[in-house]
């Protein structure tokens, strides 16, 4: 492993400690640390703690350890994505997944729509629309010379708006403020819902999903140089980006499904990672996922801890600190951008 | 290895680009391919890495069917330096280098590194491993393609128009570093006088088909250049390779 990734994979573990420590309801140091030691190991908690270490290990761990699915998920499927599209701006919503999974998510959130699954049904149902939106436009985008990248950019930011109307009236003709409120907060991410039965099913999509790009790290390499230089290199390029196309829709949609739309990451994380280690993606995801989980913990330990006992949504606090951070980088000129 | 094109017709959106090609390039020949713009050069070379299917025809290396292989088996035997040139990652020129190994299997890290040590030594770009590609000069990306398409070890290489936005001096080291290549290479050419002094022998593309083929001296001859290229030519002999080179100039204008 490079040094870089056991320094993030460390990072992690502290963040992930740290996160379950800090929080509105006052449950910190070092009774937190001392509960999830007692939750890991089957130890005995007293019952004067009990309704502390239910905040601890029902609440907050879940929410960490979904916090850090989310952004290894998203910081993985941005690094795909770009390669996929060739173009270092795009980011896992370019392609008009997470404004489809939106759609389904406020349909429950707005309409009660899908109350036959209970607590199920806003998982559900965004993932479902998700599908249902990644069908769409990879319909639209195919054409007989293959998806080429310029018509799935074009494709998923043309269909991404059609979605956001659809979400836009149901949120303005919501009777309720209570529920456009949640709407909102679902558009911008957050990790506030998380239970610990979501987190099978999103971290298996993710670690899978990575597995594969890990698997086809040099077929990438080979997609970001062009597609005739891959063809040449024994890589086909279309059906790589098909492979590509699925996996990070599917993996988009089970993201989106269970925090909303956390902007910034899929964006800002490879980005950065490029900066630091280079373009070859057997590095960038090494590191990548590691460094979008520990930077989606914090941003959601401060979205919980800055207006205690209200929360931000996660995603206005990862672009208050992506933006600046991505400008300072970007000025320090390192960073060759589209070659100029 | 042996190159041979049997009847090859090549179709995009239902026009044919090039129609009934026949072309062979023997084992460690250099082939070079001519014609004027539009003539179907890039298109035939296309269908020879595998970035288009022939509608119709053969192309055999050594006998097997191209388009029958395996992908990375094909990119094993036949290496190319296509004409794009994509600038969204800054690959450094190691790793673009490291690419040419994608194909093989059964590789080592060392061995990788060995192999692409080699071919950047060979075309004289080792300094430049931790340079980036994008920040190269045209003739040193050039350099460090051929590199990369040495490290794939293939028997052939096919080039896209390899001398495109070179200086003169940058065109004749690109040539020549192919010629000692030793390999079987077919290159599409832009420049008649390079094909001439480099080509062992050249086939002329002419509207997507073969118009005429041969050595250099046998074919580019005023008549065929005059009507393929819309020229008046004048062959002389280079005074020191006694190569063929031609001297040009307006077709006098139609009466």
């Amino acid at each position: 492993m490079p040094p870089l990734s056991l320094a993030l994979a460390l990072l992690l573990l502290l963040s992930l400690v740290s996160g379950v420590g800090l929080g509105a309801a006052g449950v910190g140091w070092p009774d937190a640390p001392r509960f999830l030691w007692a939750g890991l190991t089957g130890g005995t908690v007293h019952a004067p703690d009990a309704a502390a270490y239910t905040i601890v290990w029902e609440i907050r761990l879940p929410r960490v350890l979904l916090g850090a699915v989310a952004g290894a998920g998203l910081a993985a499927v941005g690094v795909a994505v770009q390669a996929m599209v060739r173009n270092a701006l795009a980011d896992p919503f370019v392609l008009g997944i997470s404004s489809g999974a939106a759609v389904g998510a406020n349909a429950v959130i707005l309409l009660g729509a899908f109350a036959g699954f209970g607590v199920w049904a806003l998982s559900a149902s965004a993932f479902a629309s998700a599908l249902a939106a990644m069908t769409l436009v990879y319909a639209v985008a195919r054409s007989p010379r293959g998806l080429t990248p310029l018509r799935l950019i074009l494709t998923g930011t043309a269909l991404a708006y059609g979605f956001e109307a659809v979400t836009t009236v149901m949120v303005f003709g919501a009777a309720r403020g209570e529920a456009a409120r949640s709407a909102m907060m679902w558009l911008l991410g957050s990790l506030g819902g998380a239970t610990w039965a979501q987190l099978p099913l999103a971290a298996t999509a993710v670690a899978a999903g990575w597995a594969f790009l890990w698997w086809r790290a040099e077929a990438l390499n080979a997609l970001a140089m062009g597609d005739e230089t891959a063809a040449a290199l024994g890589v086909a390029p279309d059906r790589l980006r098909r492979e590509l196309f699925l996996v990070t829709a599917a993996v988009t949609g089970t993201v989106v499904a269970v925090s909303g739309a956390i902007g910034f990451v899929g964006l800002m994380v490879p980005h950065v990672v490029r900066m630091l280690v280079g373009a070859d993606h057997r590095r960038v995801l090494a590191v990548a996922p590691l460094a979008g989980a520990v930077l989606l913990v914090w941003a959601d330990v401060l979205s919980r801890l800055l207006f205690a006992p209200a929360e931000l949504p996660v995603g206005v606090i990862t672009a208050v600190v992506g933006v600046p951070a991505f400008l300072l980088l970007m000025r320090r000129g390192a960073y060759a951008f589209g070659g100029r | 290895m042996r190159l041979d094109i049997e009847d090859v017709t090549i179709e995009a959106a239902g026009i044919r680009l090039v129609e009934h090609i026949g072309l062979t390039v023997g084992s460690g020949t250099f082939a070079g391919l001519v014609g004027p713009n539009g003539s179907g050069k890039s298109t035939l070379l296309r269908s020879l890495y595998r970035a288009l299917r022939p509608a119709g025809g053969v192309i055999r290396l050594d006998g097997d069917d191209l388009h029958a292989m395996d992908a990375r088996a094909a990119a094993r035997a036949l290496a190319a330096l296509p004409q794009e040139s994509s600038a969204e990652f800054d690959f450094t020129v190691a790793e673009v280098v490291a690419m040419g190994r994608l194909p093989h299997r059964g590789r080592t890290a060392a061995s990788d590194r060995e192999i692409c040590a080699r071919a950047m030594a060979r075309t004289g770009v080792a300094h430049l491993a931790d340079r980036g590609f994008l920040g190269l000069s045209g003739g040193e990306k050039q350099r460090v393609l051929i590199a990369r398409a040495l490290a794939q070890q293939p028997e052939i290489l096919v080039l896209d128009e390899p001398t495109n936005h070179l200086d003169i001096a940058h065109q004749l080291d690109v040539l020549s570093l192919v010629r000692d290549s030793g390999l079987t290479v077919l290159a599409a050419l832009h420049d008649l006088n390079l094909a001439a002094a480099h080509c062992d022998v050249l086939y002329v593309l002419d509207g997507g088909r073969i118009v005429a083929s041969g050595p250099p001296e046998d074919v580019l001859r005023p008549p065929l250049l005059a009507e393929v290229f819309g020229v008046r030519a004048h062959p002389v002999r280079h005074p020191e390779t006694d190569a063929v080179q031609l001297l040009f100039d307006l077709l006098p204008p139609a009466t």
